[in-house]
């Protein structure tokens, strides 16, 4: 698979379409359908919390998406020009708290942390917050 | 299968929802706000079909953690999830919520239990 490029706009109604692109990536590369539901997943992760926390909701910022494959794994780039967020400090979620002492945020993060081989964050000033996955596979099925 | 549906069905011992298509960050606000309105006509107990819900991501769950909070105050009423499919299932596990949920294979299941 040749790399794919995607541009939206950080409002949360261009989301469908980041999904809908790592979809047809995962597809064209032979991905698992497994695989490809937990690259979905950390996709939608990820460019919500850039759009709720890097962009703070506004609507008029810039997010790149791109997606790759080396010899062994898928990989998933997100770029965007919001503030600075660093997944390393948010803190891990509490899993076995009962209902009423549970919080209600932080499952992102670990949902990536946990569906994905690898997550590497980069700020840079130029740059901006590069957000780089990887899913691992030893198992790629015919592409379509 | 619809991008994302809600369809709602009051019963005679708790609402039937029944979603369908994908429950990504854009849409899980939708059905927070339905569920909302419910709750504001009096509507506590709650069963949600999730048969034909193939995605669901984790702002779903924290719709379905805020949910049962408030569902849950005073003995009320409570979520019961019907129907969930294996991946789904497999996202609740690892948010460390299917303790917390009663899961029924089917909604027949699931309204019975109310």
């Amino acid at each position: 698979m040749q790399p794919q490029k995607l541009t939206v706009s950080s409002a949360l109604h261009d989301l469908p379409r980041v999904i809908d692109f790592v979809r047809q990536c995962c597809r064209a590369a032979g991905l698992s359908e497994d695989a490809g539901f937990a690259c979905e997943l950390a996709a939608d992760e990820a460019c919500s919390n850039i759009m709720e926390h890097a962009y703070s909701g506004r609507s008029d910022g810039v997010i790149h998406v791109a997606c790759w494959v080396t010899e062994t794994s898928f990989m998933l780039r997100f770029r965007d020009y919001g503030r600075a967020f660093d997944p390393a400090h948010v803190q891990k979620p509490i899993l076995d708290a009962d209902l009423t002492d549970r919080p209600v945020g932080k499952l992102g993060m670990h949902i990536m942390r946990t569906l994905m081989d690898d997550v590497c964050y980069e700020f840079d000033a130029a740059e901006g917050n590069t957000l780089t996955m990887s899913k691992t596979t030893s198992v790629w099925s015919t592409p379509d | 299968m619809p991008d994302f549906s809600i369809d709602t069905q009051s019963l005679k011992r708790c609402t039937l929802i029944t979603l369908q298509g994908r429950i990504d960050s854009s849409k899980a606000p939708v059905l927070e706000a339905r569920l909302k309105e419910l709750m504001a006509e009096g509507a506590y107990r709650f069963v949600i079909d999730m048969s034909q819900v193939d995605f669901a991501s984790s702002a779903f769950l924290r719709v379905l953690i805020s949910t049962s909070k408030a569902a849950r105050r005073f003995n009320r009423g409570d979520i019961y999830l019907a129907g969930v499919q294996p991946r789904i299932r497999e996202v609740l596990d690892l948010a460390g919520l299917l303790p917390l949920f009663k899961l029924f294979d089917t909604q027949t299941e699931a309204v019975g239990n109310w």
